[in-house]
């Protein structure tokens, strides 16, 4: 228990300096960023209580949105993206999530691709209608959800590949 | 009252994300308005000392630029020192008895964004510099935007490219204004609008700021015109103006502080009773 601790505090950590040291200056054709912390919601344990996912998430959005002076636009799509991660995951991993036995480190790569851009699209356009917050520019809304989301996608799955350890 | 309890309990998911979701509503909302949230900001210890520590990293690859921008403006005051130089001797000013008007302090760039729809720099200098709301700030080519909140050594900064932003502008070459806005779209573009339509408007005139605010004083660069259109009421012309700064690429700053400006805006509030 205290090594999945560890591992989560760290993860969180070096997540949330990743975002907010490279990835939110990266502004790929002028405005692309990838949101890669929300692989921590992603990958949070599944067993644990969904209130502490909660607050957590609550807790990394609010940081993401102090350092890029944002309101509260990250910590929003972040609750709502930990809320929908139990849906999420039925969808996805199917008779695997019914019998709580998932572990990302032997899931099919093609469920684990569902889960990860089903999330990531729910999440960007979230984030990205509440950012822009006006509804005649639903069209910018979107772009910038396309755009955005498939560049974290890539790079979520790269970098869960890269860290998980047993996949063969 | 059992039934009550046993209803947060089966729901408490529900309710705790109804709960934080709304709190981060609440602040979205609030950053939306001008007087934004005073407590989820830039300007603290945490993400300043996070900040300073990789600014001081990217400093290193910037350094051949800074120092082209920085001879670039030595060229330019040394021209206007020389070439002033003739006129000076005929009016002597006394400077130990004009404090003069604005008071400049430099600051690094920690933070700057420009691909959302409302933009803010944090800068590493606060309180202790008495950087105070509402002071100015600009580069050797133009202007920047306007501080915003501050902390004892950090400040954020309302970008130009910000939909909240709204400063006072004029054409260089006649005097009739405008107010400088963001559509959120280019970073290299702003828009000039309710620009009278008596002004004779022309494709690379240049726009400078106005001396009706406080807070910057007449005459900085903030970009050349790049195309214009009549507004649909037909009375003012909406101007799209090319930005002299490169908002994406911002090292050093100056930051003016207005010496007058509580005598102004007390005689303004005065003059209002």
């Amino acid at each position: 228990m205290n090594s999945v601790l560890g591992t989560n505090i760290i993860r969180f950590i070096a997540l949330l300096l990743v975002q907010v040291v490279i990835c939110n200056n990266i502004n790929f054709l002028g405005y692309i960023n990838p949101y890669i912390y929300i692989i921590f919601i992603f990958l949070f344990p599944i067993r644990d209580n969904r209130l502490v996912l909660l607050l957590v998430s609550f807790l990394l959005g609010m940081c993401v949105d102090m350092f890029s002076d944002s309101g509260g636009v990250h910590a929003a799509a972040a609750v709502c993206l930990a809320y929908a991660r139990p849906v999420l995951q039925k969808t996805s991993f199917g008779m695997l999530y019914e019998h709580q036995t998932i572990k990302f480190s032997n899931t099919e790569i093609g469920s684990l691709v569902t889960y990860i851009a089903l999330g990531t699209v729910l999440h960007h356009f979230i984030l990205f209608s509440l950012e822009i917050f006006n509804i005649s520019s639903i069209l910018l809304i979107l772009q910038k959800t396309l755009f955005s989301s498939i560049f974290t996608i890539l790079l979520s799955v790269l970098i869960i590949i890269l860290f998980s350890r047993n996949r063969k | 009252m059992q039934q009550i309890f046993n209803f947060v309990i089966r729901n408490k998911t529900f309710l705790l994300f109804i709960l934080l979701f709304s709190i981060a509503l609440a602040l979205t909302i609030q950053s939306h308005s001008y007087h934004r949230s005073k407590f989820i900001n830039s300007a603290n210890g945490l993400t300043g000392g996070v900040y300073g520590t990789f600014n001081s990293i990217d400093q290193y690859f910037n350094l051949k630029d800074e120092n082209a921008i920085l001879s670039e403006e030595n060229k330019r005051l040394r021209e206007q020192l020389f070439n002033s130089a003739n006129t000076s001797d005929s009016t002597y000013i006394d400077t130990t008895y004009s404090k003069g008007k604005y008071r400049v302090i430099t600051a690094d760039v920690y933070k700057n964004s420009y691909s959302l729809s409302n933009n803010y720099l944090t800068l590493n200098k606060g309180e202790n510099d008495s950087i105070k709301e509402d002071f100015g700030v600009i580069t050797s080519k133009g202007i920047i935007g306007i501080i915003d909140n501050t902390s004892q050594n950090y400040s954020t900064t309302l970008s130009i490219l910000n939909k909240r932003s709204k400063i006072n502008a004029k054409l260089k070459s006649t005097n009739h204004i405008g107010s400088l806005t963001w559509n959120g779209k280019s970073p290299e573009y702003t828009q000039l609008i309710d620009v009278s339509k008596f002004a004779p408007v022309k494709i690379g005139d240049t726009i400078i700021t106005g001396g009706q605010s406080t807070i910057f004083p007449e005459g900085i660069g903030i970009g050349i015109i790049d195309s214009f259109e009549t507004d649909i009421s037909g009375d003012t012309y909406n101007i799209q103006v090319k930005l002299f700064n490169d908002m994406t690429n911002i090292g050093t700053v100056y930051i003016l502080e207005n010496l007058d400006r509580i005598e102004i805006k007390t005689l303004e509030a005065r003059t209002n009773e």
